[in-house]
Protein backbone atom coordinates (compact mmCIF):
# COMPACT_ATOMS: atom_id res chain seq x y z
CA UNK A 1 0.00 0.00 0.00
CA UNK A 2 2.72 2.57 1.09
CA UNK A 3 4.43 1.65 -2.47
CA UNK A 4 1.30 2.43 -4.24
CA UNK A 5 0.89 5.88 -2.30
CA UNK A 6 4.12 6.74 -3.38
CA UNK A 7 3.91 6.29 -6.63
CA UNK A 8 0.31 7.98 -6.35
CA UNK A 9 2.26 11.13 -4.93
CA UNK A 10 5.01 11.13 -7.28
CA UNK A 11 2.36 11.39 -10.24
CA UNK A 12 1.97 8.28 -11.30
CA UNK A 13 -1.33 8.01 -13.16
CA UNK A 14 -0.91 4.21 -13.06
CA UNK A 15 -1.46 4.31 -9.41
CA UNK A 16 -4.08 7.27 -9.24
CA UNK A 17 -6.21 4.29 -11.79
CA UNK A 18 -5.37 1.79 -9.12
CA UNK A 19 -6.14 3.48 -6.00
CA UNK A 20 -9.97 5.27 -7.71
CA UNK A 21 -10.57 1.63 -8.26
CA UNK A 22 -10.44 0.28 -4.93
CA UNK A 23 -12.10 3.15 -3.53
CA UNK A 24 -14.92 3.02 -5.72
CA UNK A 25 -15.46 -0.46 -4.83
CA UNK A 26 -15.07 0.45 -1.04
CA UNK A 27 -12.47 -2.28 -0.30
CA UNK A 28 -11.10 -2.00 3.43
CA UNK A 29 -8.11 -1.13 1.59
CA UNK A 30 -9.81 1.25 -0.66
CA UNK A 31 -10.43 3.01 2.57
CA UNK A 32 -7.11 3.04 3.75
CA UNK A 33 -5.81 4.82 0.85
CA UNK A 34 -8.54 7.21 1.11
CA UNK A 35 -7.41 7.83 4.49
CA UNK A 36 -4.06 8.25 3.66
CA UNK A 37 -4.76 10.52 0.43
CA UNK A 38 -7.88 12.80 2.03
CA UNK A 39 -5.24 15.27 3.66
CA UNK A 40 -3.51 16.38 0.15
CA UNK A 41 -7.25 17.01 -1.11
CA UNK A 42 -9.31 20.25 -1.27
CA UNK A 43 -6.80 22.53 -3.20
CA UNK A 44 -8.95 22.10 -6.92
CA UNK A 45 -11.72 23.39 -8.13
CA UNK A 46 -14.58 20.97 -8.50
CA UNK A 47 -16.92 21.49 -11.23
CA UNK A 48 -19.91 19.81 -11.44
CA UNK A 49 -21.86 19.87 -15.14
CA UNK A 50 -24.94 18.66 -15.20
CA UNK A 51 -27.85 18.68 -17.70
CA UNK A 52 -30.58 16.23 -19.38
CA UNK A 53 -29.50 13.41 -21.43
CA UNK A 54 -28.12 14.84 -24.17
CA UNK A 55 -27.75 18.24 -23.86
CA UNK A 56 -24.33 18.06 -24.23
CA UNK A 57 -22.47 17.63 -20.80
CA UNK A 58 -19.76 15.63 -22.22
CA UNK A 59 -18.88 17.36 -24.97
CA UNK A 60 -18.78 20.89 -22.79
CA UNK A 61 -16.69 19.16 -20.13
CA UNK A 62 -14.32 18.20 -22.58
CA UNK A 63 -14.33 21.91 -23.97
CA UNK A 64 -13.74 23.15 -21.14
CA UNK A 65 -11.20 20.99 -20.28
CA UNK A 66 -9.08 21.66 -23.54
CA UNK A 67 -10.17 25.23 -22.15
CA UNK A 68 -8.34 25.21 -19.34
CA UNK A 69 -5.26 23.27 -21.00
CA UNK A 70 -4.47 26.40 -23.54
CA UNK A 71 -4.48 28.36 -19.71
CA UNK A 72 -1.50 25.97 -18.75
CA UNK A 73 -3.62 24.27 -16.04
CA UNK A 74 -4.44 20.70 -15.59
CA UNK A 75 -7.43 18.79 -15.50
CA UNK A 76 -9.02 15.44 -14.07
CA UNK A 77 -12.60 14.64 -15.12
CA UNK A 78 -15.20 12.09 -13.65
CA UNK A 79 -17.96 11.36 -16.14
CA UNK A 80 -20.76 9.15 -14.72
CA UNK A 81 -23.53 7.10 -16.30
CA UNK A 82 -26.31 4.60 -15.34
CA UNK A 83 -26.01 1.19 -13.87
CA UNK A 84 -28.90 -1.37 -15.12
CA UNK A 85 -31.28 -1.55 -12.22
CA UNK A 86 -31.94 -5.12 -13.23
CA UNK A 87 -28.31 -6.28 -14.29
CA UNK A 88 -25.92 -3.68 -12.60
CA UNK A 89 -24.42 -3.49 -15.87
CA UNK A 90 -23.58 -0.35 -17.30
CA UNK A 91 -22.42 1.64 -20.57
CA UNK A 92 -19.68 4.20 -19.95
CA UNK A 93 -19.67 6.07 -23.23
CA UNK A 94 -18.79 9.52 -22.34
CA UNK A 95 -15.36 9.27 -23.40
CA UNK A 96 -16.28 9.42 -26.69
CA UNK A 97 -16.97 13.10 -26.62
CA UNK A 98 -13.28 14.00 -25.42
CA UNK A 99 -11.40 11.80 -27.54
CA UNK A 100 -8.46 14.68 -28.59
CA UNK A 101 -7.73 14.76 -24.73
CA UNK A 102 -7.20 11.03 -25.03
CA UNK A 103 -3.45 11.55 -24.97
CA UNK A 104 -2.84 14.76 -22.86
CA UNK A 105 -0.59 14.29 -20.07
CA UNK A 106 -2.46 16.80 -18.35
CA UNK A 107 -5.91 15.23 -18.38
CA UNK A 108 -7.13 11.94 -16.62
CA UNK A 109 -10.45 11.14 -17.43
CA UNK A 110 -12.71 8.50 -15.33
CA UNK A 111 -16.30 6.93 -15.71
CA UNK A 112 -18.07 5.78 -13.66
CA UNK A 113 -21.14 3.87 -13.16
CA UNK A 114 -23.93 5.03 -10.96
CA UNK A 115 -24.27 1.73 -8.53
CA UNK A 116 -27.73 2.50 -7.83
CA UNK A 117 -26.91 5.58 -6.14
CA UNK A 118 -30.02 8.65 -6.66
CA UNK A 119 -29.38 11.95 -7.60
CA UNK A 120 -27.07 11.54 -10.69
CA UNK A 121 -24.02 10.51 -9.14
CA UNK A 122 -22.64 7.36 -7.33
CA UNK A 123 -21.93 6.15 -4.10
CA UNK A 124 -18.45 6.84 -3.83
CA UNK A 125 -18.60 9.93 -6.04
CA UNK A 126 -17.11 12.23 -2.90
CA UNK A 127 -14.31 9.76 -2.59
CA UNK A 128 -13.30 9.73 -5.83
CA UNK A 129 -13.05 13.22 -6.39
CA UNK A 130 -11.12 13.43 -3.28
CA UNK A 131 -8.39 11.28 -4.57
CA UNK A 132 -8.49 13.35 -8.02
CA UNK A 133 -8.51 16.26 -5.84
CA UNK A 134 -5.01 14.98 -3.93
CA UNK A 135 -3.30 14.09 -7.24
CA UNK A 136 -3.00 17.36 -7.72
CA UNK A 137 -5.06 18.62 -10.70
CA UNK A 138 -5.93 22.10 -10.78
CA UNK A 139 -9.55 21.40 -12.00
CA UNK A 140 -11.79 18.51 -11.02
CA UNK A 141 -14.76 18.46 -13.62
CA UNK A 142 -17.99 15.84 -12.56
CA UNK A 143 -20.42 15.18 -15.44
CA UNK A 144 -23.19 13.91 -14.06
CA UNK A 145 -25.77 10.95 -15.25
CA UNK A 146 -28.56 13.12 -17.46
CA UNK A 147 -30.20 14.80 -14.78
CA UNK A 148 -34.07 15.60 -15.33
CA UNK A 149 -35.32 18.11 -12.69
CA UNK A 150 -34.98 17.17 -8.96
CA UNK A 151 -31.42 15.60 -9.18
CA UNK A 152 -29.18 18.18 -7.22
CA UNK A 153 -26.97 15.93 -5.81
CA UNK A 154 -24.55 17.35 -7.47
CA UNK A 155 -24.36 20.83 -5.82
CA UNK A 156 -22.86 19.14 -2.52
CA UNK A 157 -20.21 17.56 -4.25
CA UNK A 158 -18.88 20.55 -6.93
CA UNK A 159 -18.04 24.10 -6.06
CA UNK A 160 -19.37 25.25 -8.93
CA UNK A 161 -22.37 23.74 -10.37
CA UNK A 162 -23.18 24.43 -14.26
CA UNK A 163 -26.69 23.96 -15.56
CA UNK A 164 -26.58 22.75 -19.20
CA UNK A 165 -29.60 23.20 -21.07
CA UNK A 166 -30.50 23.27 -24.90
CA UNK A 167 -32.95 25.22 -26.73
CA UNK A 168 -36.70 23.48 -28.08
CA UNK A 169 -36.81 21.51 -24.89
CA UNK A 170 -39.80 23.41 -23.52
CA UNK A 171 -41.19 26.29 -22.34
CA UNK A 172 -40.16 29.44 -19.63
CA UNK A 173 -42.99 27.37 -17.05
CA UNK A 174 -39.77 24.95 -17.20
CA UNK A 175 -37.33 27.19 -15.84
CA UNK A 176 -40.09 28.77 -13.49
CA UNK A 177 -39.94 24.89 -11.17
CA UNK A 178 -38.35 24.66 -8.30
CA UNK A 179 -35.56 21.73 -7.94
CA UNK A 180 -32.36 21.40 -10.49
CA UNK A 181 -32.61 24.91 -11.80
CA UNK A 182 -31.97 26.25 -8.38
CA UNK A 183 -28.43 24.78 -7.65
CA UNK A 184 -27.10 25.86 -10.72
CA UNK A 185 -24.19 28.60 -10.26
CA UNK A 186 -24.21 29.28 -13.94
CA UNK A 187 -26.43 28.64 -16.68
CA UNK A 188 -25.05 27.26 -20.11
CA UNK A 189 -27.75 27.23 -23.33
CA UNK A 190 -25.66 24.64 -24.86
CA UNK A 191 -26.13 24.14 -28.67
CA UNK A 192 -26.49 27.82 -29.51
CA UNK A 193 -26.26 27.22 -33.03
CA UNK A 194 -29.99 25.87 -32.97
CA UNK A 195 -32.84 27.81 -33.39
CA UNK A 196 -34.53 29.13 -30.21
CA UNK A 197 -31.02 29.58 -28.21
CA UNK A 198 -32.01 33.11 -27.77
CA UNK A 199 -35.50 32.38 -26.70
CA UNK A 200 -34.20 30.42 -23.94
CA UNK A 201 -31.66 33.16 -22.86
CA UNK A 202 -34.69 35.67 -22.59
CA UNK A 203 -36.50 32.76 -20.41
CA UNK A 204 -33.82 32.12 -18.12
CA UNK A 205 -33.24 35.79 -17.93
CA UNK A 206 -36.83 36.51 -17.34
CA UNK A 207 -37.13 33.58 -14.81
CA UNK A 208 -34.00 34.61 -13.03
CA UNK A 209 -35.78 38.41 -12.65
CA UNK A 210 -38.41 36.96 -10.29
CA UNK A 211 -35.55 35.83 -7.58
CA UNK A 212 -35.47 37.32 -4.44
CA UNK A 213 -33.92 40.94 -4.34
CA UNK A 214 -30.11 40.27 -2.52
CA UNK A 215 -30.18 36.42 -4.32
CA UNK A 216 -27.13 36.24 -6.58
CA UNK A 217 -28.75 35.42 -10.13
CA UNK A 218 -26.31 33.03 -12.23
CA UNK A 219 -25.15 34.10 -15.09
CA UNK A 220 -26.52 32.43 -18.49
CA UNK A 221 -24.09 31.74 -21.09
CA UNK A 222 -24.44 30.21 -24.57
CA UNK A 223 -22.06 27.66 -25.82
CA UNK A 224 -21.64 25.52 -28.94
CA UNK A 225 -19.53 23.39 -27.43
CA UNK A 226 -18.95 20.99 -30.88
CA UNK A 227 -17.82 24.00 -32.80
CA UNK A 228 -15.57 25.08 -29.38
CA UNK A 229 -17.65 27.96 -28.86
CA UNK A 230 -18.33 30.30 -25.87
CA UNK A 231 -16.05 27.78 -24.01
CA UNK A 232 -13.22 30.60 -22.71
CA UNK A 233 -16.31 33.00 -21.31
CA UNK A 234 -17.51 29.84 -19.59
CA UNK A 235 -14.17 29.18 -18.14
CA UNK A 236 -14.13 32.85 -17.16
CA UNK A 237 -17.45 32.95 -15.12
CA UNK A 238 -16.33 29.62 -13.32
CA UNK A 239 -13.33 32.14 -12.03
CA UNK A 240 -15.94 34.71 -11.28
CA UNK A 241 -17.57 32.63 -9.43
CA UNK A 242 -14.37 31.09 -7.33
CA UNK A 243 -14.03 34.52 -6.63
CA UNK A 244 -17.52 35.52 -4.84
CA UNK A 245 -16.78 32.28 -3.15
CA UNK A 246 -13.80 33.57 -1.69
CA UNK A 247 -14.59 37.04 -1.15
CA UNK A 248 -17.77 36.37 0.65
CA UNK A 249 -16.43 33.45 2.86
CA UNK A 250 -18.73 31.31 1.14
CA UNK A 251 -16.28 29.06 0.55
CA UNK A 252 -15.48 27.73 3.79
CA UNK A 253 -19.05 27.72 4.92
CA UNK A 254 -20.03 25.74 1.60
CA UNK A 255 -16.91 23.47 2.53
CA UNK A 256 -18.55 22.91 5.76
CA UNK A 257 -22.11 22.27 4.69
CA UNK A 258 -20.40 19.64 1.86
CA UNK A 259 -18.58 18.14 4.78
CA UNK A 260 -21.16 17.66 7.21
CA UNK A 261 -23.57 16.23 4.24
CA UNK A 262 -21.30 13.90 3.84
CA UNK A 263 -20.61 12.87 6.99
CA UNK A 264 -24.21 11.88 7.71
CA UNK A 265 -24.54 10.41 4.78
CA UNK A 266 -21.97 8.33 5.29
CA UNK A 267 -23.62 7.50 8.97
CA UNK A 268 -26.44 6.69 7.29
CA UNK A 269 -25.20 4.31 5.38
CA UNK A 270 -22.88 2.69 8.06
CA UNK A 271 -26.24 2.64 9.94
CA UNK A 272 -28.60 1.07 7.13
CA UNK A 273 -26.40 -1.55 6.75
CA UNK A 274 -26.38 -2.25 10.73
CA UNK A 275 -30.48 -2.36 10.23
CA UNK A 276 -30.33 -4.78 7.29
CA UNK A 277 -28.08 -7.13 8.90
CA UNK A 278 -29.78 -6.69 12.46
CA UNK A 279 -32.51 -9.98 12.07
CA UNK A 280 -31.64 -12.77 10.60
CA UNK A 281 -33.73 -13.37 7.91
CA UNK A 282 -35.95 -15.96 9.18
CA UNK A 283 -37.24 -13.21 11.59
CA UNK A 284 -37.51 -10.50 9.73
CA UNK A 285 -39.51 -12.41 6.88
CA UNK A 286 -41.91 -13.19 10.09
CA UNK A 287 -42.45 -9.86 11.39
CA UNK A 288 -43.10 -8.36 7.91
CA UNK A 289 -45.41 -11.10 6.89
CA UNK A 290 -47.26 -9.84 10.78
CA UNK A 291 -47.15 -6.55 8.63
CA UNK A 292 -48.39 -8.05 5.65
CA UNK A 293 -51.69 -8.97 7.62
CA UNK A 294 -52.23 -6.17 9.39
CA UNK A 295 -51.28 -8.14 12.92
CA UNK A 296 -48.53 -5.42 13.24
CA UNK A 297 -48.48 -1.51 12.11
CA UNK A 298 -44.94 -1.01 10.23
CA UNK A 299 -43.65 1.65 12.68
CA UNK A 300 -44.21 -0.95 15.41
CA UNK A 301 -42.45 -3.70 13.14
CA UNK A 302 -39.64 -0.96 12.14
CA UNK A 303 -38.96 -0.04 15.65
CA UNK A 304 -38.59 -3.35 17.00
CA UNK A 305 -35.53 -3.95 13.87
CA UNK A 306 -33.33 -0.92 14.72
CA UNK A 307 -34.25 -1.98 18.45
CA UNK A 308 -33.00 -5.57 17.48
CA UNK A 309 -29.76 -3.48 15.19
CA UNK A 310 -28.63 -1.21 18.24
CA UNK A 311 -28.23 -4.68 20.55
CA UNK B 1 -18.14 -0.14 7.26
CA UNK B 2 -17.52 -3.54 6.03
CA UNK B 3 -19.07 -2.84 2.75
CA UNK B 4 -20.44 -5.37 0.66
CA UNK B 5 -18.17 -6.27 -2.72
CA UNK B 6 -19.29 -3.83 -5.27
CA UNK B 7 -16.90 -4.61 -7.21
CA UNK B 8 -17.67 -5.16 -11.35
CA UNK B 9 -15.94 -6.77 -13.94
CA UNK B 10 -14.60 -3.31 -16.41
CA UNK B 11 -14.50 -3.68 -19.60
CA UNK B 12 -12.84 -1.12 -22.59
CA UNK B 13 -14.21 -2.03 -25.83
CA UNK B 14 -12.42 0.03 -28.20
CA UNK B 15 -12.12 0.04 -32.48
CA UNK B 16 -8.77 0.57 -34.11
CA UNK B 17 -7.73 1.85 -37.26
CA UNK B 18 -9.85 3.64 -39.66
CA UNK B 19 -12.92 1.17 -40.60
CA UNK B 20 -16.33 2.85 -39.01
CA UNK B 21 -18.07 -0.57 -38.90
CA UNK B 22 -19.24 -0.56 -35.07
CA UNK B 23 -22.37 -2.81 -34.92
CA UNK B 24 -20.21 -5.89 -33.98
CA UNK B 25 -18.53 -3.37 -31.37
CA UNK B 26 -21.62 -1.98 -30.02
CA UNK B 27 -23.70 -5.46 -29.82
CA UNK B 28 -20.96 -7.30 -27.96
CA UNK B 29 -20.74 -3.73 -25.61
CA UNK B 30 -24.30 -4.25 -24.91
CA UNK B 31 -24.47 -7.73 -24.46
CA UNK B 32 -21.34 -7.29 -21.61
CA UNK B 33 -23.79 -4.49 -20.42
CA UNK B 34 -26.52 -7.19 -19.83
CA UNK B 35 -24.33 -9.84 -18.53
CA UNK B 36 -23.53 -6.89 -15.51
CA UNK B 37 -20.20 -5.62 -16.44
CA UNK B 38 -19.09 -1.70 -16.72
CA UNK B 39 -18.36 -1.49 -20.82
CA UNK B 40 -16.08 1.64 -21.68
CA UNK B 41 -16.86 2.01 -25.05
CA UNK B 42 -14.39 4.30 -26.85
CA UNK B 43 -15.84 4.95 -30.08
CA UNK B 44 -14.06 4.06 -34.24
CA UNK B 45 -11.01 5.48 -34.98
CA UNK B 46 -8.88 4.73 -32.19
CA UNK B 47 -4.99 4.74 -32.17
CA UNK B 48 -3.32 2.25 -30.29
CA UNK B 49 -2.16 5.02 -27.70
CA UNK B 50 -5.03 5.96 -27.41
CA UNK B 51 -6.85 2.32 -26.74
CA UNK B 52 -3.91 2.04 -24.47
CA UNK B 53 -4.30 5.24 -22.67
CA UNK B 54 -8.03 4.80 -21.95
CA UNK B 55 -7.62 1.44 -20.55
CA UNK B 56 -4.90 2.87 -17.93
CA UNK B 57 -7.05 5.45 -17.03
CA UNK B 58 -10.17 3.28 -16.88
CA UNK B 59 -8.36 0.61 -14.54
CA UNK B 60 -9.81 -1.95 -16.74
CA UNK B 61 -9.66 -5.60 -16.35
CA UNK B 62 -10.50 -6.50 -19.52
CA UNK B 63 -9.61 -5.01 -23.27
CA UNK B 64 -12.11 -6.48 -26.77
CA UNK B 65 -10.62 -5.16 -29.60
CA UNK B 66 -12.88 -5.06 -32.72
CA UNK B 67 -11.79 -4.88 -36.46
CA UNK B 68 -13.14 -5.48 -39.41
CA UNK B 69 -10.05 -3.60 -41.84
CA UNK B 70 -7.75 -6.45 -42.39
CA UNK B 71 -5.42 -4.45 -40.40
CA UNK B 72 -5.34 -6.32 -37.48
CA UNK B 73 -1.89 -7.91 -37.15
CA UNK B 74 -0.86 -4.11 -38.00
CA UNK B 75 -2.48 -2.48 -35.16
CA UNK B 76 -3.17 -5.38 -32.68
CA UNK B 77 0.77 -5.60 -31.71
CA UNK B 78 1.09 -1.79 -31.55
CA UNK B 79 -1.86 -1.94 -28.56
CA UNK B 80 -0.33 -4.80 -26.89
CA UNK B 81 3.06 -2.71 -26.88
CA UNK B 82 1.32 0.58 -26.20
CA UNK B 83 0.09 -1.19 -22.83
CA UNK B 84 3.30 -2.47 -21.43
CA UNK B 85 4.80 0.22 -22.02
CA UNK B 86 2.20 1.82 -19.61
CA UNK B 87 2.29 -0.75 -17.49
CA UNK B 88 -0.82 -2.31 -17.81
CA UNK B 89 0.58 -6.08 -18.14
CA UNK B 90 -2.26 -8.04 -16.48
CA UNK B 91 -5.14 -7.26 -18.86
CA UNK B 92 -7.70 -10.00 -20.45
CA UNK B 93 -7.24 -9.32 -24.23
CA UNK B 94 -9.65 -10.78 -26.52
CA UNK B 95 -10.61 -9.22 -29.85
CA UNK B 96 -13.27 -10.38 -32.96
CA UNK B 97 -14.08 -9.26 -36.26
CA UNK B 98 -13.16 -10.42 -39.79
CA UNK B 99 -10.24 -12.28 -38.81
CA UNK B 100 -8.64 -15.17 -40.71
CA UNK B 101 -8.39 -18.64 -39.21
CA UNK B 102 -4.81 -18.60 -40.06
CA UNK B 103 -4.02 -15.58 -38.27
CA UNK B 104 -4.83 -17.45 -34.81
CA UNK B 105 -1.60 -18.57 -33.69
CA UNK B 106 0.39 -14.87 -34.16
CA UNK B 107 -2.75 -13.48 -32.75
CA UNK B 108 -2.52 -15.95 -29.85
CA UNK B 109 1.24 -15.49 -29.20
CA UNK B 110 0.48 -12.04 -28.75
CA UNK B 111 -1.86 -12.58 -25.76
CA UNK B 112 -5.37 -12.63 -27.19
CA UNK B 113 -6.82 -14.85 -25.16
CA UNK B 114 -10.18 -15.29 -27.81
CA UNK B 115 -10.86 -14.34 -31.37
CA UNK B 116 -14.86 -13.98 -31.61
CA UNK B 117 -15.95 -14.61 -35.33
CA UNK B 118 -18.55 -13.28 -37.07
CA UNK B 119 -21.58 -15.62 -35.88
CA UNK B 120 -20.67 -15.90 -32.43
CA UNK B 121 -23.09 -16.13 -29.76
CA UNK B 122 -22.85 -13.27 -27.36
CA UNK B 123 -23.39 -15.35 -24.43
CA UNK B 124 -20.15 -16.90 -25.22
CA UNK B 125 -18.10 -13.85 -25.21
CA UNK B 126 -19.60 -13.19 -21.99
CA UNK B 127 -18.82 -16.48 -20.16
CA UNK B 128 -15.18 -16.26 -21.68
CA UNK B 129 -14.96 -12.65 -19.68
CA UNK B 130 -16.04 -14.21 -16.48
CA UNK B 131 -14.88 -17.24 -16.55
CA UNK B 132 -11.24 -15.21 -17.07
CA UNK B 133 -11.50 -12.66 -14.48
CA UNK B 134 -11.28 -13.23 -11.48
CA UNK B 135 -14.12 -11.68 -9.08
Amino acid sequence: MVELVQRFLEGDRRALSRIISRVENQTSEGREYLRALFPHSGRAHTIGVTGGAGCGKSTLAGGLAAEYRRRGKTVGIVAVDPSSPFTQGAILGDRIRMQELTLDPGVYVRSMASRGALGGLAPTIDDVVAVMDAFGFDYVIIETVGAGQDEVEIAGTALTTILVNNPGTGDDIQALKAGIIEIADILVVNKADHPGADVLVSQLQAVLSLSPAGTRRPPILKTTATKGEGLAPLADAIADHRQQLESSGELERQRAIDARHQVLSIARAILLEKIERAMPEADLDSLVRRVASRELDPHTAAEDLVRAASE
Amino acid sequence: MTAPATAKIRVLIAKPGLDGHDRGAKVVARALRDGGCEVIYTGIRQTPEMIAEAALQEDVDVVGLSILSGAHLELFPRVVSELKKRGVDDVLLFCGGIIPEEDTRQLEALGFKAIFRPGTNTQDIVKFVYEHVSR
